[in-house]
């Protein structure tokens, strides 16, 4: 863990508009390659907003201004010779409510391939591996392996979820964004999530945005909390829990509002 | 004082909030608990009432329905035949058959729809996937809407104009064929961007995070699960077309013309047709001395076409459903 320090996710003095309502107010923040970064706050500081840049997806949603810079390893996304579904290939993201694709867990797990690669480049040996990988990586394979054909729409939450995230992988991201992954999930299939995202740490930057304060320790290297559009705190998870050095921090983790 | 407001909600939980329309819940153990009141009876009474009327109005609906079908086949018996379909009319429209008009509708019926569908399915889409919700946007949206309530003589007259007279077809199976196609566009338009929109945003979010381009996501995901709705929407223009006899009577459609019987391809695109909506028309009003049973058999297979064209749709909506990957 504690390679040469490398950046996946760097942004500086990143302001965002939504209409006249400032919702990001100068976020300078830098996220380690490998780390599981966690996102807390209370409703409305603006965690998911943050993660939304990170690909940006923000910009599908209404009157948005941003001001500032990010940087997805290295390189500034806002530079004109940026492609979006090459960046997006590098940054998937996970949502609130499991999206699985109205098709079979087979084609959900081989749809980014299949529109990143020219039709005739995928051989069907490979693609069988590709998704039997992928779904060994977040613990699905068992549970699937016989039921590949199956619609996706019709499995249950928690294995929905994992295929979300498992429909990312043969695109080979660099950075994962979960935006509150578990949220609509029963606290069994919750641990089964995290299990998930510790086996995936240390090949993939994630960052995960969440309103469980316990989530955020269990499974974050690092966290960041933030409120009203900024940043507070961003340190090692286990010291902003313990001794965190802003008070704010304090108040909120310990409950007296949020 | 506060204490005491405390101590008779406590002693007699049903008289909390004091409700004056509500009667309390009798005592524990009592035989009249759960029992039926007044105010249920009423309920029941009110809920037998609607659900009565409503099943009234369902056949109110059916029934004539079942009545106007078997009634023109009742009337229809005495003419309906193999031969009536394939022949042409004969001693001024009072014998014979009405091969001509069958073919002059069906002509009509697939050209407008091999014009207006592909138009509409992909404007629609482009409405609906791809333009910005601008001025521009709204003001197409607002003019489809409005066109679909404008009345088929009105589409008529503007065929008359735009086809008719100013590109020169003249009265033609293809100017016909073309007003009918504007008469329908508005509609199918509207009828795809619904099955479109019922498409749910997460399924092209996640779409378009993984990188998807529009095209992609329509092509993989938004039209499969549309595709049903859509062709619902073209069935039922089918049958608009068909029956439709103002817009194809100034720009098309004769009296009588006579064509080789049996020949599926004896109209040309710029010959004149007969139709059966306008055949219809004409025999029961305009020609006297019509054998009774004719009018109604012509209407028979004008009914018979249009199933016949929506049995075809829907066999296309079960193929394609077939061969999906699920």
């Amino acid at each position: 863990m504690s390679a040469p320090e490398k950046f996946s996710i760097e942004t500086e003095k990143l302001n965002l508009w939504y209409d006249d309502f400032q919702a990001l107010m100068n976020v300078s923040v830098k996220m380690k390659d490998g780390l599981i970064t966690g996102l807390i706050g209370p409703s409305g500081c603006g965690k998911t907003t943050l993660l939304r840049c990170f690909n940006r997806v923000n910009e599908r949603y209404g009157n948005v201004t941003t001001t500032g810079q990010i940087k997805i390893l290295g390189k500034n996304i806002y530079d004109p010779d940026v492609s979006l579904p090459e960046m997006r290939k590098a940054v998937g993201m996970v949502f609130q409510r499991p999206n699985p694709l109205p098709i079979s867990v087979y084609e959900n797990i081989m749809f980014g391939l299949r529109i990143h690669s020219e039709r005739a480049s995928l051989k069907k040996s490979a693609a069988d591996e590709i998704v039997e990988k992928s779904l060994t990586e977040v613990f699905l394979w068992d549970d699937l392996k016989d039921k590949l054909k199956k619609k996706a729409t019709a499995l249950q939450l928690e294995q929905q979820q994992k295929l979300c995230i498992a429909r990312l992988l043969p695109l080979k991201p660099q950075v994962i964004l979960m935006d509150e992954p578990c949220s609509s999930l029963d606290a069994e299939s919750t641990r089964a999530i995290e299990e998930m995202m510790l086996n995936l740490a240390g090949r993939y930057t994630m960052v995960i945005v969440t309103h469980n304060m316990a989530q955020a320790r269990r499974v974050s290297d690092e966290c960041l909390f933030m409120l009203m559009g900024e940043v507070i705190e961003h340190s090692r998870t286990q010291s902003l829990f313990l001794t965190p050095r802003d008070s704010r921090t304090a108040d909120y983790i310990e409950g007296r509002y949020g | 004082m506060k204490g005491q407001v405390v101590a008779t909600n406590e002693s007699n939980p049903a008289s909390l909030g004091a409700n004056p329309g509500l009667s309390s819940t009798p005592g524990y153990g009592s035989r009249d608990l759960f029992t039926e009141t007044p105010f249920v009876r009423k309920k029941k009474r009110t809920e037998y009432l609607v659900e009565a009327i409503f099943f009234l109005m369902t056949l109110l609906m059916v029934v004539p329905l079942i009545f106007i079908v078997c009634y023109l086949f009742y009337r229809a018996a005495p003419a309906l035949s193999i031969d009536f379909l394939f022949s042409a009319p004969t001693s001024g429209m009072r014998g014979g058959g009405i091969w001509p008009a069958l073919l002059g509708t069906l002509y009509l019926v697939i050209l407008s729809l091999l014009v207006s569908a592909p138009i509409g399915v992909l404007a629609a889409v482009y409405l609906n996937e791809y333009a910005r919700d601008n001025w521009l946007t709204r003001i197409i949206n607002l003019a489809v809407v409005n066109l679909a309530g404008v009345p088929s003589i009105v589409h008529a007259l503007f065929g008359v104009g735009a086809f008719v007279l100013f590109a020169r077809m003249g009265r033609s199976i293809l100017a016909a064929s073309l007003t009918l196609a504007i008469m329908t566009l508005p509609v199918i338009i509207a009828a795809t961007k619904e099955a479109l929109s019922a498409v749910p945003m997460a399924f092209r979010e996640a779409c378009w995070n993984v990188g998807a381009s529009r095209w992609q996501t329509i092509r993989g995901i938004v039209l499969p699960n549309s595709i049903s709705g859509i062709l619902t929407g073209i069935i039922l223009q089918v049958s608009r077309a068909a029956g439709e006899t103002a817009p194809i009577m100034f720009t098309g459609a004769v009296f009588y013309k006579a064509i080789s019987e049996g020949d599926i391809f004896a109209y040309g695109l710029f010959d004149q047709c007969m139709a059966l909506s306008m055949h219809l028309f004409t025999i029961s009003t305009q020609v006297p001395n019509v054998p009774e049973a004719i009018p109604y058999a012509t209407a028979v297979v004008l009914l018979g076409t249009v199933l016949l064209v929506n049995m075809l749709a829907i066999v296309f909506r079960v193929y394609l459903r077939s061969r999906k990957k699920w």
